[in-house]
């Protein structure tokens, strides 16, 4: 029989296992392994049962140490429990891991192995989490491939019955649980076999019941802690042993053979490289290679980490051995050599082989590729006579010169194999088309098929880097396509040519396909020079079609993925083209069909519509073109931006040496604004006949892209001429003030809120406003000129002029937040700037994980901004779970360095004059004047103290700026509000410090892709909510004001911009802690985000959103604090909810189910208005009004 | 006793009050009441080929939009599986229509491709609908369409669904044609069975505040029954087809003139939307108690008794009508 082969990713891979072999999973999303989780979770709302014929329990915890926990509980009553997670989810498992492991309970976790958060965050491969649980008494079984994490899945599963020990199952994130494979699938049939059913029903013996009683969880003393801490030690010998058993069983049902080292290489060879992941399977083949050269070299692949069994590593490695160089994806600072080296360097010793040169090298951190060249040199470096301990590979370490050097010409592959590049734009569909491209040659012809895909780091998607190969042989290449080796380049959107280095994948007489809005006898003229030097030199076959408009005829808008993919496919030749196009349309009917036949019209429309277009172009022999590739930043941008970010910005980072980057993490603001990314088809175009000044457009941008400015008419004189300017309205700045409304042209992503929001429409034509939407490329250049004028020459006015409690003023403060990687029309960052303009000049802000530490921390550049004085929002994130408490530690400083200062202060009276001393400890800066005016007094205080020698002095000089009224922001995501940081939160607000958190709240974890959280709404679907939400969205704001000393406001900008900002000013003038949740319209919630404002306004009206806010100052005074600012509903919840996909896609997939949950909801709003209405009204005045009788 | 039955499509109804296409029929309980309250069948709500294909379109859109461009959101959204954007849902309740009610329950249908219209007909047939209604919704706005062209087209398109089912057919016009007896007559010629007039156009107004344009529909009134009245009675007797009047028809009198007028059966949503269907045993006990007293024995005797063709009178459907009015309205002063 045939056996079943399926092109799925790693993560699929193991979660199929792993659904099939348990009862109860407890998940919590983290990147890259949600999407284990996911397929978990939609498996069983489907119904899909476990080959015990049941289906298998999914709850979505609050954390990962939540689920750990669930998972421990679920194994002490005798289920067959798992979890899937990584990176900082592992860490927070650790301490259930330890008793998990202490009372020998079978159980498997699946880790996609990640980096953890140090100088940076990286939600990228290695093996840091991995190595920081070695510790724990699991074993660790590594797979390498995603056919590989498939059979451990498995393996690890029976493997943990029968001895009693966990195991961590763990593959690379990303490079393995992202890679899209063909691979043979494990059937139940197989499954059932590998399983021993009388070992589960053991398992489900140990459990815990009243029937027969045990206590399990101890207090222990010193006399027996020890003793029973040893007991253990048979179940650990033992599990080598039974794994390899269950290895070889593997093998005879399964025809694939696994030992828990896998060597491959000479018989005799001299010189041995030890590996663990994805990087053995590079290894592997490059030995394989060299072997043939007549190398006596070989690889030692280590499967099963711990236990460590001494005995099987001896057995395994070859007795001619001389030389051994131990890499790890993992890196230890300050130890002697990482720990995989540091457990070879002991086996060798234990193992009487002293004798044997071992070196120790890192590489791969955080993905870092990892080549066949890297692994040669490896082996290479081991010729020395002195070869390099501790060294690195794949970087350029030009501070402590750890690196070896790689010799980049070096290449394995194959010739049989096919390999081909696509660029695309990462809204046209481009990595979609290719996963479908790589199953229809998967799974239709007898080819091996890999599919693997990079991303941009920017949420409003710029590139996507498609690398596909297929052949009649086997694939073992876990890297890129490198430089000169694709045999096929596509370039998906045309701009990309004039930004980046897309034919140096192309190898001599490689096919190069583009999308071109010009023809195939016009195009050549359009090329920059490196393109047309690139296609004469490398002799490509160079194609091209209009797929822009292939795409708009048929309509599939900016989804060029189908008409490319059939053109791919048509060129290429990887099947007959008849063939290709039934697979491509059948895939089409797979992928398409449940959501209705017009999508699968359109697509068919557009296959058929490819061929007739596609044009091969008759290559010119010379360059003709003048025009010269775009710099990745302007030449007058700063040197760091220029020679660091700049580089990343264009795919070159790899290239950047040790000693360019930052030692502790630390980067320069405003960094966004010199990578300039023209991403918008159309802008908004300023009207000034038509504008009332309101600002509420330069509010609601969410990218900072649109402002207005009052100012000197004078400063006009030096104006571009296309610059747009009229009297200024503003009461305060009238007379010889100009007022203009400017927008970044090259900075827009085109989301137009601004315009959605506008309310000055043209009285003879209702649909023009004061702002309307045209196209980018004409106005570009005229823009930009006037872009940098209103920037540059015309000054931010100065603070202390005007009041900002207005939207109008507020607008006037400058963002300190601009231009972020954030979702075109995101719902969060309105609020985050707001923020940054009221206060972002004195601000420190905590920020957990999330989307916002995304848009507003990932490199290369980053939107956190600094204003004409150099002053910005100090920005840091800490991590996910710990945010709120993280914030507090700021703020703790702060008031500690303060009350120091002020302590110091007055001991310098002489030095500094009484009254200076006075002025700076009585300061009032509950204003803008005020702060200033305590600037300038420390900025004296500096002056005067210098020089002096007083240490104490010298204590008080440094301390003074926190004389200077700070705030203190805490800022994240419902995820972290609601759920993961919750406690911490509570805590927090309990306190009473003065820290001002900002919940951006979307109503999911929109940063991992939209899974449930505590404040995602009843009757929504989410992911882990597949069925639509049961339970009602958590009331975070009633809680906090149940403290009675907290300041919550609960504000939606779409609704009432001015609620928004009084919110915020008053939250920060509160001395003591404050609330603030913010309804974030978000892409996951699946509408027009152009709609959010208004879509806002529904949930308002319809009781989804209650505005109010509650101030405890208000009770102080005698006065009900809460203040409701919204009215009671006025429309269903329907009409505000099926707007949305989240909510409608319920009534598609089970309208019953939707209707009920519906009611349910409605019923929930309805009842929080009658609750706060009572709470509202309830009287506060009674004991101060006995007061003032007396 | 007073015989209130009618045939309409070929259908024996006990009655001439029958439910016009509204939400009624999207909620089998609440046809069901009509059903109990004495409706002698109903039509269903239509189904909009063009909001299938919008529903599927924007499902598609907003399952895709945003996927596959960041590495750490892959999708933003569960992808539930099998989704009803398709005329399932319609389907299933024209099947459940069938299976609750005892009376008959004619489909309805707004198609805007060829392969849309011809393959739902077949499919609303194959449900188990007693007979199908085609709502020729259309807003010409393009100004190099001919009343020609359009006609012709709509005339192909009603043979074209003739020709894919058996069961009978009625068209729902509209009442802004030009020459309407022509079209009317070319319709039937093309296969109708039957026709109904007129179509209620949803018709935008306008938020004043906002500047914006919002749908809008407001119930009928008695007043609308004029129009179609008007035309079922020149049309009755030259077009030999049943005539459905829709529009307007609120109380017993109002059937008893759409039955003078020629129509088969009057066609009711607004009054049955405002009031429920308690309004039912009372408009047809109404209904009979002005036969009786007058001596009518039966709802066919009367069927055509006031078309032009019957009328002393015939120009009075015709300009002369005007006339009177203005006459009507100087006497009156």
């Amino acid at each position: 029989m045939k056996k079943p082969v399926v092109t799925i990713d790693g993560n699929e891979a193991t979660a199929s296992v792993s659904h099939r072999l348990s009862e109860v999973i407890a998940i919590y999303p983290i990147t890259p392994s949600s999407n284990m989780g996911e397929f978990a979770d939609e498996w069983s709302a489907k119904g899909k049962k476990n080959i015990w014929g049941t289906v298998p329990a999914v709850i979505e915890m609050q954390s990962e140490g939540g689920a750990a926990g669930a998972v421990h509980g679920a194994l002490q009553t005798g289920a067959l429990t798992t979890t899937f997670t990584a990176s900082q989810g592992l860490l927070l498992m650790i301490p259930n891991m330890y008793k998990i492991a202490g009372e020998l309970t079978s159980t498997v976790f699946h880790v996609a192995a990640r980096s953890l958060a140090a100088q940076g965050l990286s939600i990228f491969g290695d093996h840091q989490d991995v190595m920081a649980v070695r510790q724990t008494g699991w074993a660790l079984l590594s797979s390498a491939s995603v056919q590989e994490a498939h059979d451990f899945a498995a393996i690890s599963q029976s493997s943990t019955l029968k001895s009693r020990v966990p195991f961590m199952h763990f593959f690379d994130g990303f490079r393995t649980s992202h890679e899209v494979s063909k691979i043979f699938q494990i059937t139940d049939d197989e499954l059932r076999t590998l399983i021993d059913d009388d070992l589960v029903r053991e398992h489900r013996a140990r459990g815990l019941t009243p029937n027969q009683p045990v206590l399990r969880g101890t207090a222990q003393n010193p006399d027996v802690y020890f003793q029973a801490r040893e007991t253990v030690n048979p179940f650990y010998d033992a599990t080598p042993a039974i794994v390899q058993d269950m290895m070889d069983e593997f093998a005879k049902v399964t025809g694939r053979h696994y030992n828990l080292f896998d060597y491959v290489g000479h018989p005799e060879a001299e010189r041995v490289v030890i590996i663990m992941g994805s990087g053995g399977d590079t290894a592997e083949a490059t030995v394989n290679y060299l072997v043939e050269q007549g190398e006596k070299v070989g690889v030692l692949k280590v499967r099963l980490y711990r236990p460590f069994s001494l005995d099987y590593f001896m057995k395994a490695l070859p007795v001619s051995v001389k030389k051994i160089a131990v890499l790890d994806r993992t890196k230890e600072p300050g130890a002697m050599g990482e720990p995989l080296y540091l457990d070879i360097v002991n086996a060798l010793s234990e193992g009487d082989r002293s004798d044997v040169k071992v070196i120790g090298g890192r590489y791969g951190l955080s993905s870092k590729e990892f080549t066949p060249a890297m692994f040669k040199s490896a082996l290479d470096e081991l010729k020395k006579a002195k070869p390099k301990n501790h060294f690195t590979l794949g970087i350029n370490d030009d501070v402590t010169h750890t690196s070896l050097d790689v010799d980049a010409s070096f290449s394995i592959e194959h010739s049989e194999t096919v390999r081909c590049v696509f660029f695309g734009l990462g809204s046209d569909g481009t990595v979609g088309a290719n996963k479908n491209s790589i199953k229809i040659i998967g799974e239709e012809t007898d080819n091996y098929a890999q599919g693997y895909f990079v991303y941009d780091s920017k949420k409003s998607g710029q590139m996507t880097i498609s690398h596909l190969r297929f052949g009649p042989k086997p694939i073992h290449a876990p890297y890129l396509i490198e430089a000169n080796q694709a045999n096929f380049v596509a370039c998906h959107q045309f701009s990309f040519l004039e930004r980046y280095d897309i034919l140096k994948y192309a190898k001599e007489g490689a096919v190069f396909l583009l999308n071109s809005m010009f023809g195939k006898d016009e195009v050549w003229d359009t090329l920059p020079s490196e393109v047309q030097s690139a296609i004469i030199e490398k002799k490509l076959r160079f194609y091209v079609i209009n797929g822009y408009d292939v795409a708009e005829k048929t309509g599939m808008g900016q989804r060029v993925n189908t008409i490319m993919q059939t053109a791919f496919f048509a060129i290429s030749g990887v099947l007959p083209r008849e063939q290709a196009i039934e697979e491509i349309k059948h895939a089409i009917e797979k992928t398409y069909g449940k959501r209705g036949e017009a999508v699968v019209k359109k697509n068919f429309e557009a296959v058929d519509a490819t061929i007739v277009n596609l044009f091969e172009v008759k290559v010119p022999a010379t360059v003709t073109s003048k025009m010269v590739r775009r710099s990745a930043v302007p030449s007058n941008a700063p040197d760091f931006v220029k020679n660091v970010l700049g580089p990343m910005i264009t795919f070159d980072g790899d290239d950047l040496p040790v000693s360019a980057m930052p030692i502790d993490g630390s980067y320069p603001l405003a960094t966004t604004q010199w990578e300039k990314r023209n991403i918008a088809l159309d802008i908004p175009v300023w009207e000034a006949d038509l504008c009332i000044q309101c600002g509420k457009c330069v509010m609601v941008c969410p990218h900072a892209v649109i402002r207005h400015k009052v100012y000197d008419e004078k400063l006009l004189a030096d104006a571009p001429e296309t610059f747009k300017h009229m009297p200024s309205k503003f009461k305060e700045f009238s007379q010889g003030f100009a007022y203009t409304i400017q927008v970044a042209p090259e900075d827009c992503t085109g989301c137009t809120l601004c315009v959605e929001v506008c309310p000055a429409k043209d009285k003879t034509q209702a649909g023009r406003k004061a702002l309307n939407m045209a196209p980018q490329p004409a106005l570009r250049e005229s823009e930009t000129k006037n872009w940098e004028f209103f920037l540059n020459t015309i000054p931010d006015m100065d603070r202390k002029l005007f009041n900002p409690s207005t939207i109008k003023n507020s607008q006037l403060l400058r963002p300190l937040f601009e231009f972020s990687g954030a979702c075109a029309g995101c719902g969060e960052t309105p609020y985050v700037k707001l923020v940054s303009q009221l206060f972002g000049d004195r601000s420190v802000i905590a920020n957990a994980t999330g989307c916002s530490s995304i848009y507003g921390g990932n490199l290369p550049t980053t939107p956190w901004a600094v204003d004409e004085k150099g002053r910005g929002p100090a920005w840091s994130n800490s991590l996910f779970e710990d945010n709120a408490e993280f914030g507090l530690g700021m703020r703790l400083t702060i008031d500690k360095q303060k009350e120091y200062a002020l302590e110091l202060v007055k001991d310098f009276e002489k030095e500094l004059s009484l009254d200076l001393v006075n002025a700076l400890v009585n300061a009032d800066q509950s204003d803008e004047a005020g702060i200033q005016a305590q600037r300038e007094r420390v900025a004296d205080l500096k002056n005067k103290l210098s020089k002096s020698s007083d240490t104490r002095a010298k204590d008080l000089v440094s301390l003074a700026d926190n004389l200077v009224k700070k705030s203190v922001w805490i800022m994240g995501g419902d995820g972290w509000a609601y759920d993961i940081g919750y406690g911490g939160l509570d805590h927090v607000i309990a306190s009473g410090r003065n820290v001002n958190i900002l919940v951006l709240d979307t109503e999911v974890y929109s940063n991992t892709g939209g899974q449930a959280s505590k404040s995602t709404p009843r009757a929504a679907v989410a992911k882990f909510a597949m069925g639509g939400k049961s339970l009602g969205k958590k009331d975070l704001g009633l809680i906090a004001m149940s403290y009675g000393n907290v300041y919550v406001a609960h504000i939606a900008m779409g609704f009432n911009d001015q609620q928004t900002l009084r919110a915020i000013i008053e939250a920060e003038a509160y001395d003591g802690p404050s609330l603030i949740i913010a309804y974030s319209h978000c892409i996951a919630h699946g509408y027009d985000m152009a709609k959010g404002l208004e879509q806002q306004k529904l949930a308002v009206q319809s009781g989804h959103w209650p505005m109010y806010r509650y101030d405890p100052r208000l009770a102080a005074e005698g006065k009900n604090p809460l203040v409701i600012e919204s009215k009671e509903p006025s429309i269903p919840l329907s009409q505000y909810a099926y707007n949305e996909t989240r909510y409608k896609m319920l009534t598609q997939i089970d309208e019953a189910r939707a209707e009920e949950l519906m009611k349910e909801a409605q019923h929930d709003a309805k009842s929080r208005w009658t609750l706060y209405q009572q709470m509202a009204s309830m009287h506060y005045d009674a004991n101060n009004t006995e007061e003032k009788k007396s | 006793m007073t015989d209130l039955s009618t045939t309409y499509l070929g259908l024996n109804l006990k009655n001439p009050l029958v439910a016009a296409a509204s939400p009624f029929s999207k909620n089998i309980d609440k046809a069901r009441k009509l059903e109990d309250a004495g409706i002698s069948a109903i039509v269903m709500y239509s189904l909009f080929e063009e909001q299938i294909i919008h529903e599927s379109l924007e499902l598609d859109h907003y399952l895709t939009r945003g996927t596959d461009s960041f590495a750490e959101a892959m999708t933003y959204l569960p992808d539930g599986g099998v989704y009803s954007v398709g005329p399932e849902k319609y389907l299933d309740q024209v099947a459940g229509l069938k299976k609750a009610l005892k009376i008959p329950v004619i489909g309805s249908l707004n198609g805007v491709s060829k392969g849309g219209w011809t393959s739902y007909a077949k499919q609303i047939q194959d449900a188990g609908a007693d007979a199908l209604e085609l709502n020729l919704y259309y807003i010409p706005t393009d100004l190099d369409l001919t009343a020609q062209e359009l006609e012709n087209a709509q005339v192909e398109l009603v043979a074209e669904v003739k020709s894919s089912i058996s069961i009978p057919l009625a068209v729902k016009l509209s009442p802004f044609i030009t020459a309407l007896p022509n079209f009317a007559r070319r319709i039937v010629e093309a296969g109708a069975d039957g026709l109904v007039l007129f179509n209620r156009f949803y018709q935008p107004d306008f938020d004043m505040n906002e500047l914006k344009i919002v749908p809008s529909l407001d119930l009928s009134t008695s007043a609308e029954l004029r129009l179609p009245l008007r035309w079922i009675s020149i049309l009755h007797g030259k077009i030999n087809t049943d005539f459905a009047l829709t529009s307007g028809v609120h109380t017993a009198n109002d059937v008893l003139k759409t039955m003078m007028a020629g129509a088969k059966v009057a066609m009711m949503a607004s009054n049955l939307l405002a009031n429920g269907e308690q309004i039912i045993p009372s408009m047809l006990t109404e209904l009979e108690v002005w036969m009786k007293e007058r001596e009518y024995v039966s709802i066919k005797q009367m069927q055509g008794s006031m078309s032009q063709k019957s009328v002393k009178e015939p120009a009075a459907f015709e300009r002369a009508n005007y006339m009177n009015v203005l006459n009507s309205f100087r006497d009156l002063r």
